[in-house]
């Protein structure tokens, strides 16, 4: 299962952001292996649509869940519809900070995923 | 010759001039007044009379999911974040759509054609034998103005002389409006933020390239920073109009000061005057 979150910076000890389409970077983690990967959201200071946009970059790379903070009803559409499972965080500190909050309320791995 | 009527923000009686000087002018030159605060037009209050509509279309793109194969080439190249494929359909946002064609040209398999969708209406009436007023309106909800204001514009190009009042800001509407007028009238108040927001207009009738002078409105003759602000950009102070409960009264029962005022006639044929020799600095 593939873990996105938004971040400030290219790693796990980046400040989580809140925003969804212009978020910076979106931290990729494999919840199986732990391994990550970073991607730079290059619309990010785009003029219009960069929540659709963010969002086609999740579908593009096989995104189960999404922990951000604000996602536009635009994003939030495309979201769903790809069967991108939202989750709101909004606790602030790290990147990592916000995986082990997600990984505490969502212990076990489900089956198929 | 064009001069539009623009303020870096709304209440600082941008109506009020471009009202009183087409009401002015157009008593002895052919002249259309053009609403393009697409968004609140209020032109028309100040002149009656029937008037003719055409409908503003635009251009949207419609998706053939039997000729589509989901290659997701339309939705790359849709820089506004418009169109989404996924495997089982595409979803599309028309608020984000700029009509700009594009998606339509890149579809190898010819799956995307195009359909008007309505977005406003522009409204002609002649509130006098030399007058024409172009109304632009916009529906509520729809997020474009510049092909309302666009659409305006090109209704207005018979006559000799067209004033453009345009919206209130500095954004893409005004941009559009102001863009290749001979003359820029720049309406302000002598507050701090009004001079703030005149900075700004300013700046955008500079970039296009467009000679400007100020009207300081609702003055309560403590000018001193607008009129220095003015004097280091070279911007004529072209009028000052004072605060007054009477004028204010007047415009808000629809009525025009120059229409009641042979004073305010004077003063807004004075205008005109100048708005012409700096049309002529263009030159
Ligand atoms: S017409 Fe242009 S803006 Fe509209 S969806 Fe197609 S590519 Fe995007
Ligand atoms: S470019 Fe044409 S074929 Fe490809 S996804 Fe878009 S509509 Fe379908």
């Amino acid at each position: 299962m593939k873990i996105c979150i938004t971040a400030q910076g290219p790693h796990l000890e980046a400040h989580h952001e809140e925003r969804f389409g212009r978020a910076p970077y979106f931290i990729l983690i494999d919840r199986e292996t732990g391994a990550f990967e970073a991607i730079e959201n290059s619309f990010a200071s785009g003029a219009g649509g960069v929540g659709p946009k963010a969002a086609q970059v999740l579908i593009a790379h096989k995104t189960n869940v999404l922990i951000s903070g604000a996602v536009g009803e635009n994003a939030r559409q495309v979201l769903s519809a790809a069967g991108i499972t939202m989750i709101t965080y909004r606790a602030g500190g790290t990147v990592r900070d916000a995986l082990e909050w997600y990984l505490r309320n969502n212990p076990g791995t489900p089956e198929g995923q | 010759m064009k001069i539009a009527v623009a303020s870096g923000k709304g209440g600082t009686g941008k109506t009020l001039v471009a009202a009183n000087l087409a009401e002015v002018v157009s008593r002895t030159l052919d002249t259309t007044l053009v609403d393009c605060d697409v968004e609140e037009p209020n032109l028309h209050l100040f002149f009656g009379g029937p008037a003719t509509s055409a409908e503003v279309c635009v251009p949207v793109p419609v998706f053939d999911l039997e000729v589509c194969d989901r290659c997701g080439k339309c939705a790359g190249f849709c820089r506004y974040g418009a169109i989404t494929v996924l495997q089982d359909r595409i979803l599309f946002f028309s608020d984000l759509c700029h009509s700009c064609g594009g998606c339509m040209l890149i579809c190898p398999k010819g799956a995307i054609r195009e359909e008007p969708v309505r977005i406003g209406q522009i409204n002609i009436s002649h509130p006098s034998s030399l007058l024409t007023l172009v109304s632009g309106i916009l529906d509520e909800g729809q997020p474009h103005a510049t092909p309302v204001i666009r659409s305006a514009k090109e209704h207005s190009m018979s006559s000799c002389l067209v004033i453009f009042d345009a919206a209130p800001g500095t954004a893409c509407p005004v941009v559009e409006t102001v863009e290749g007028c001979d003359a820029c009238i720049l309406v302000t108040e002598s507050t701090p933020f009004g001079l703030h927001d005149l900075r700004l207009a300013a700046e955008v009738a500079d970039c296009l390239g467009v000679p400007a002078g100020v009207v300081i409105n609702r003055s309560d003759g403590r000018d001193r920073k607008t009129t220095e602000f003015c004097t280091t950009h070279e911007l004529p102070v072209m009028m000052t109009i004072p605060f007054d409960r009477k004028i204010a009264s007047v415009q808000n029962r629809g009525e025009l000061i120059s229409r009641r005022s042979p004073e305010w006639q004077g003063r807004f044929s004075g205008l005109f005057e100048q708005c012409r020799d700096l049309a002529g600095v263009r030159r």
